[in-house]
């Protein structure tokens, strides 16, 4: 009887696993196909406003890479504090509510850089977007830090003490060296999840045909504009999209397989 | 002369009502190796972490007595009980150096880990560093193993080699006392030989004391021993005295075995 019992579950969770992984093959063979049928090298050449995505991807970059300089280091301040300096319930509260601030709907946050940075500056602009991205790596980066600075045993830290140093060179020193990979590895898996975002930008960056650096104006967004291209009614602008959403998905990839290699090489 | 003398001593966690050490004296003595001893729980390491202040890590302890400290350069005997600015905490970790448990090498190279103290004791002379770091190895038994690899990781080192660094590490700064926090009892029996017959070695420089749970290991090395049960010193004497001639019934019941 229990041997009965053992293969139906046996079964059902394979069943299970097939049923996830057929969807995530159907959709990556979609992304593929039609995209790929789309994909010229052009693309990464021309601006939009020439039927390419240049402008586009460098423009998510930049928006993902100013987001990411502004929420590392705020976030691992944060991570550093809640787990090495914080003590009891200031640091817990904190913590409790960057694990809120994680699970905040997108839209939310695009929305909250709207009423506080795009209204009173009377425009979309890279700036916003930026700060909205920034606002959605945060938390994920405390979280990480603070996770992995606890995996690193107390008695490293005492010995720094032990030695004469001071907790801020400990922490510096031979704390943060001791989870830099798990550190690295969490923030870089951040990366690839803003850097695929489209609601925090919407209404924040928007997105541009043209090429360019000015932060201070709408900025050219590689998913905003697949959510405009794919709404209009041309094949040719759809198409697009279709191309865009592929190269997407494979930055997404890259940047996430960097993320584990590091982990996997390093551990 | 002894090099550390702990006077009345108490100490209590942070939280907890009753004390965990309770009333203890004793001296370490210089160029000697004391053994405390005694079942878990009895306070021998927290007696040892109360030594350089490492309980200070987490606050609200509350310490009680005194514990001087011979200060060689100035020859004058100092309360480090009543330390309170940074630097004189810095100032009594370079005196009274600890080696833990576990191995803790730092994730950096061999040399680095050397040298760490040492920087932080403000030598900043590039061959002043390798002279010293050289002769701490050499010190530590473990020249002859990583001298053609000092750039190398620490931690791809044997946990017998980490220890042993750590040990180095601790020596490189010159300190006047070395705490030993059960330095074996992570390690094969011919890591830990290696490692006291260091200890032995190093009592020429320093002074010891070191927590054991292995009490032939502290009939072999030390001096000294102190046996400790439930925060009180229960017997203090020359190691042969302890061993063949207890004066304390409880202690000649632990050291044959009846309980503990």
């Amino acid at each position: 009887m229990r041997l009965i019992v053992n293969k139906i579950f046996l079964a059902l969770s394979i069943f299970s696993a097939l049923v996830g992984l057929a969807f995530l093959g159907w959709i990556l063979i979609t992304l593929f196909m039609k995209g790929l049928n789309s994909f010229h090298f052009h693309l990464f050449l021309d601006d939009l406003i020439d039927g390419g995505l240049r402008n586009l991807i460098v423009g998510q970059f930049i928006l993902a890479g100013l987001a990411a300089a502004i929420g590392i280091p705020l976030g691992m301040a944060a991570g550093i504090y809640i787990q090495e300096y914080g003590r009891g319930r200031y640091a817990n509260v904190i913590r409790d509510l960057s694990d809120i601030m994680m699970s905040a709907p997108s839209i939310v946050i695009g929305a909250f850089v709207y009423a506080i940075i795009v209204v009173p500056t009377g425009g979309t602009s890279g700036w916003a977007g930026a700060i909205a991205l920034a606002i959605m790596m945060i938390p994920v980066v405390i979280n990480t830090t603070d996770n992995m600075l606890s995996l690193v045993p107390r008695e490293l830290r005492e010995a720094g003490i032990a030695l004469g140093a001071s907790k801020y060179k400990v922490i510096l020193d031979i704390v943060i060296k001791a989870a830099k990979v798990g550190i690295m590895t969490g923030v870089l898996l951040a990366f690839a999840r803003i850097i695929g975002e489209t609601a925090p930008l919407l209404f924040t960056s928007e997105t541009s045909n043209y090429f360019t650096l000015d932060l201070s104006e709408s900025f050219p967004s590689l998913t905003v504009s697949i959510y405009d291209l794919a709404n209009e009614p041309e094949k040719a602008s759809r198409d697009l999209a279709w191309a865009a959403s592929f190269i997407l998905t494979v930055l997404v990839l890259v940047i996430n397989l960097t993320g584990r290699f590091i982990t996997r090489n390093k551990k | 002369m002894p090099v550390m003398h702990i006077k009345n001593f108490s100490f209590t966690y942070a939280g907890v009502e009753h004390p965990s050490l309770k009333n203890i004296t004793l001296p370490i003595e210089k160029n000697k190796v004391t053994a405390l001893i005694g079942p878990s729980g009895c306070g021998k390491s927290t007696l040892l972490r109360s030594m350089n202040r490492i309980h200070d890590l987490y606050p609200g302890n509350k310490y009680e007595g005194e514990i001087e400290l011979l200060d060689f350069e100035t020859n004058e005997r100092k309360n480090i009980l009543e330390i309170k600015k940074e630097n004189e905490f810095i100032k009594l970790r370079q005196q009274v150096g600890m080696i833990f448990q576990k191995p803790t090498p730092f994730p950096m190279s061999i040399f680095d880990n050397v040298a760490y103290g040492l920087k932080i004791a403000g030598i900043k002379n590039k061959t002043e560093l390798e002279d010293r770091v050289e002769q701490a190895l050499i010190g530590s038994a473990l020249w002859k193993e990583v001298h053609d690899r000092l750039n190398a990781s620490a931690m791809g080192l044997s946990g017998g080699q980490q220890q042993r660094l750590c040990i180095a590490r601790a020596v490189a700064v010159k300190p006047e006392v070395l705490l030993f926090d059960e330095p074996t009892s992570a390690l094969d029996p011919i890591s830990t030989g290696a490692i006291e017959e260091l200890i032995v070695e190093l009592k020429k420089d320093v002074s010891i004391a070191i927590v054991t749970h292995n009490m032939q290991q502290a009939s072999r090395i030390s001096d000294y021993t102190a046996f400790m049960y439930l925060g009180d010193l229960i017997e203090y004497d020359k190691t042969e005295n302890i061993f063949l001639n207890p004066k304390e019934k409880k202690t000649e019941d632990y050291i044959t075995g009846r309980f503990g």
